[in-house]
């Protein structure tokens, strides 16, 4: 089973990497949904099953995989734009770098020594892979929708990590994850509506009169 | 004994019918009835039969073009194992050798075209190189994985080696690899989403641009060759992508022709599904393909 | 009893939610924050013992912070009452539930003793300074509030996965996976080094980030520059202090470890001089007098991490300055909150002549510049002129020669935008404003640089207590 929940991590690195190459926002979104599930699935297949597992599974899935996708949906529609419009840096160099990121990831992550039953597993460089893929996505793109996929991409990162370990920490895992997501999502979610209204286009470069002069 | 000779045959009279059944299933979505499937043979016998005309500003380098691009196919198609069976030339390291014979064919295509003079053939030139530098790392990263997996430096131990129980271990970098190679094929080979075969629109061309000037058995030469290396390319991905094998050596051969055929029929259902990239989507879509192979290499390497 | 001073601003917040009126709303504020004072105190004096599991439990860290919170928040408390009765235009519903939920949260972290509950506490410090920040609609303020919430989202979100780290370290140890501090301390020694170490750098990041250290800083110019001044006070006083006790808290555990507190404490160094000279730099010739006190904070985080980072003699400075930092700023954002009302400008171009037009509020500011400058009588001489000290007699002396440097510059470029301010004649063509210097807007304040003075010439037996203890806490190996 744990070899299947490989497969899915290295999915879960190809989905960043689709998300840096892609100036679609409906299309980020997607793919961050599907992240989502892919992220409620996991615990499944390396912990055993109990009704603690289940409830995490369809948590998750919720809210990653539905509320939050269609949240942040509803927003692109309502403020009309399609694409991400000529980011800071362009798609095939954040490609590139998100690739190079994966694979410092690896390289960081075979420093850490995992816990025996957690051997052979891809769960460190994928969270790692994941957190600065987001953090890449967070920085280099204009559109203050992007930068919440972004967001949304870096807590996935730290999640498929608290995943190891949901089984020694119950609640406080998930806890943490879904509440720093949720309010995040969701007052982030109030400033771009009132950034739209303000500036009337929810791009961030506009917001550019607070600096040094 | 038996094997190499047939290793030849096929790979001297099959290519041509990729090309047939290729147009068939385009014809097919189309809702036509297309060309038979021999067309291509009938086209090169045509083209054979004709004069040649060249250009009083070309030199001997546009001659030698056609011939270098096709004797590199040929070394080529005689390294590669076809099926399960091993390649008649094999030593360590040809997987080099292979990667370089793209290279010399595609240097001598490109220098043919820029030996015309045309500013026109000069730019599908500088298109192809450009491209071809984004898909080259990609072939290189996917041999590399594989020559890791198998742990040899030989091309016809390196695409005999998956078997189901490979893409059992380590399918998720196999399954990068399939898809990295899938899209260097149709790059390298200029078909759509890249190019289009059919196309003479003048902003778009790549390959064809290079080739307006030559004519008669030349251009039958070119037309050959390009067969070859396509079915050479679909050959290396069909060692990995189905990597089949009974033991039975001729049911292998069947087995091989087969797929390959479904290979064509696949590249012809992708084209008719898709159009064409506009230009600057090229490279994002080829460096997607490297970073895949690249990735697959890390997942190998840990 | 502790319980209670969660609950309470809680309960606060509710009736600022159903009190209707505009004018009667901010007076929950002063009425929530002197029993919240009064319950400070009492439990100042009167520590309750731990919790059964071990979750609450007040230590004199958690004390320093939960005091220095509860002086300003009251102050800042008064002072509303005040200054929103000038900005009737605008409901101030928000702007009280935030403030309040935002108290609960701050005591929260002052007691925990549980990481993820502190992280969540910070987590949501952050959350409701948030709508504060965005207090004036306007959309220079939204864009403020946007780079806030942005950075400090995501250095949380790094914190959270420096405590997972932290907590797999005791899960390959072998131990039952936990995030108590007692439980960590006792068993640091065994903790894994590489998991140890990764936690440890991600949670300085994490934390860093919402304290504003340099280069983690960005947020805090706008976000400063933007918000009312007692939300500025506020974010400064006390935000910062709860980043910092945080950050003390990991400090425990690297302390507890042995191995780890060498590299963290180079961090810790290092961060803090980056952010002094940030701050030195980017303070000469800032005509905007709020961007300038907050890069004055990046400046005073850099000094509590150096001081954290030095050990040592340098620890009861460290502490004190929390305290002394948490004043100052409050004093300095109050009053200069008072001068931007009445010239509705923050730019030293219109700011002239605080002085003659506002003797109270400018004769604040100067006293204010002053202190936090670290020139004697005030409180922050003391606790700078502690830690410059201890780093001399450790031997660290780059540190201190350049300590002292950034102090220089950074009092040179303050002076070049405060005395100008200050000084001279308001520029005639002004027109006169609806604010004057009243008890309430001038008063609070006013109290605070009392304060400030008090410490400096004669601190109280029972805080010197106090922090001693508190610096036993971070020096000693338990």
């Amino acid at each position: 089973m744990s070899s299947f929940a490989d497969q899915l991590l290295v999915l879960v690195m190809l989905i960043n990497l689709i998300m840096l190459g892609t100036s679609r926002l409906m299309f980020s979104i997607r793919a961050v949904a599907v992240q989502g599930v892919i992220l409620g699935v996991l615990p499944g297949l390396i912990h055993p099953f109990s009704g603690h597992l289940a409830g995490i599974t369809a948590g998750i899935i919720l809210a990653k995989g539905v509320a939050i996708p269609y949240f942040i949906g509803g927003a692109v529609r309502k403020a009309q734009i399609r694409r991400e419009v000529e980011p800071f840096v362009g798609y095939v160099p954040t490609l590139l770098l998100g690739a190079i990121f994966t694979a410092l990831a690896f390289v960081f992550a075979e420093r850490l020594p995992l816990a025996p039953e957690h051997k052979d597993l891809l769960f460190v460089p994928a969270s790692i892979a994941t957190l600065l893929c987001g953090f890449l996505i967070l920085t280099t793109r204009r559109k203050a929708i992007s930068q919440v996929i972004g967001y949304l991409v870096m807590e996935n990162g730290i999640f498929v990590f608290g995943l190891l370990l949901t089984e020694a920490m119950p609640v406080m895992v998930e806890a943490g994850a879904l509440l720093d997501l949720l309010v995040g999502i969701f007052v982030m979610g109030i400033v771009i509506n009132h950034i739209s209204r303000e500036f009337s286009s929810i791009d961030t470069s506009r917001l550019r009169a607070l600096k040094e002069e | 004994m038996t094997d190499i000779i047939i290793h030849c045959a096929v790979a001297l009279l099959f290519p041509p019918l990729l090309l047939g059944v290729i147009g068939k299933t385009k014809a097919a979505f189309a809702g036509r009835v297309g060309a038979p499937y021999l067309q291509p043979y009938f086209d090169l016998i045509k083209l054979f039969r004709k004069g040649s005309v060249f250009s009083e500003t070309t030199t001997w380098v546009f001659r030698a073009g056609p011939l270098i691009t096709l004797s590199a196919a040929l070394i080529a198609v005689l390294l590669i194992p076809l099926g399960h069976h091993g390649a008649p030339l094999s030593f360590s390291g040809d997987l080099i050798l292979f990667a370089y014979l793209f290279g010399l064919s595609r240097f001598f295509t490109t220098i043919a075209a820029l030996d015309t003079g045309s500013s026109f053939e000069g730019m599908g030139a500088a298109r192809e190189v450009t491209f071809s530098c984004l898909a080259e790392p990609t072939l290189f990263f996917s041999l590399l994985t594989l020559a890791r997996i198998s742990k040899s430096l030989s091309l016809s131990t390196i695409l005999t080696h998956p078997t189901p129980a490979i893409w059992l271990a380590a399918g998720a970098s196999m399954l990068l690899l399939v898809g990295a190679l899938f899209i260097t094929l149709l790059a390298e080979n200029c078909r759509i989403p890249f190019d289009d075969p059919n196309t003479h629109l003048e902003l778009t061309m790549i390959h064809e641009v290079m080739v307006l000037d030559h004519s008669g058995p030349a251009f039958g030469i070119i037309l050959y060759g390009a067969a070859l290396k396509l079915f050479i390319l679909g050959a290396v991905f069909i060692n990995i992508a189905f990597p089949v094998a009974t033991g039975n050596a001729l049911i292998d051969w069947g087995i091989f022709i087969a797929a390959m055929l479904v290979l064509a029929v696949a590249i012809g259902v992708v084209e008719s599904v898709m159009a064409r990239l506009r230009l600057v989507r090229i490279p994002q879509l080829l460096v997607g393909a490297t970073i895949l192979s690249a990735f697959a290499m890390l997942l190998v390497l840990r | 009893m502790l319980y209670a001073l969660v609950l309470l601003p809680l309960v606060g917040a509710l009736c600022a939610w159903i009190v209707p009126d505009n004018r009667l709303r901010p007076i929950t504020l002063p009425a929530v924050a002197t029993v919240h004072l009064a319950l400070t105190a009492l439990l100042l004096v009167n520590t309750p013992p731990p919790s059964p599991g071990g979750w609450i439990w007040l230590d004199p860290l958690g004390k320093v912070v939960l005091l220095c919170i509860s002086l300003l928040f009251t102050v800042c408390a008064f002072y509303a009452v005040g200054y929103l009765s000038y900005r009737q235009e605008r409901s101030n519903r928000v702007l009280c539930m935030g403030l309040l939920v935002c108290l609960s949260a701050m005591g929260l972290v002052t007691m925990t003793q549980h990481l993820g509950l502190l992280w969540v506490a910070l987590e949501t410090t952050t959350v409701s300074m948030a709508p504060l920040i965005y207090f004036n609609r306007n959309a220079r303020s939204i864009e403020a509030t946007w780079k806030y919430l942005l950075l400090c989202s995501v250095g949380i979100g790094l914190a959270l996965l420096g405590l997972l780290f932290l907590a797999y370290s005791t899960y390959v140890a072998h131990r039952d996976a936990t995030l108590l501090l007692g439980p960590l301390m006792l068993s640091a020694r065994e903790l894994n080094p590489g998991w140890l170490h990764a936690a440890a750098i991600f949670l300085l990041v994490g934390y860093g980030s919402k304290m504003g250290l340099a280069p983690l800083h960005a947020w805090k110019p706008d976000a400063y520059g933007e918000a009312p001044g007692l939300v500025g006070a506020l974010l400064a006083g006390g935000l910062v202090n709860c980043a910092f006790l945080s950050i003390l808290r990991v400090y425990q555990i690297c302390l507890a470890s042995g191995s780890e507190l060498a590299f963290f404490q180079d961090a810790l160094v290092g961060m803090g001089l980056i952010s002094m000279a940030f701050a030195a730099v980017f303070m000469a010739h800032q005509a905007d007098f709020k961007r300038m006190l907050a890069y004055s904070s990046v400046e005073h985080v850099g000094i509590l991490a150096i001081g954290l980072g030095l050990g040592k003699g340098a620890l009861y400075g460290a502490l004190f300055h929390l305290l002394n930092n948490g004043l100052t700023k409050g004093v300095l954002f109050l009053s200069s909150g008072n001068i931007h009302r009445s010239y509705g400008n923050k730019t030293t171009d219109v700011v002239k002549g605080a002085l003659t037009r506002l003797p109270w509020s400018g004769g604040l500011f100067l006293a204010g510049f002053i202190a936090i400058t670290g020139s004697p009588p005030f409180s922050p001489f003391i606790s700078e002129y502690t830690i410059v000290s201890s780093a001399f007699i450790e031997g660290r002396h780059p540190v201190g020669w350049l300590f002292l440097l950034f102090l220089v510059i950074v009092f040179i470029g303050m002076a070049l935008t405060v005395l100008p301010m200050v000084m001279g004649a308001p520029p005639a063509d002004l027109e006169p404003s609806a604010y004057e210097d009243r008890l309430l807007t001038v008063g609070p304040p006013l109290f605070m640089m009392a304060i400030i003075l008090w410490l400096g010439i004669w601190p109280p037996a029972f805080l010197v207590s106090l922090l001693t203890e508190g610096a036993a806490m971070l020096g000693v190996q338990p």
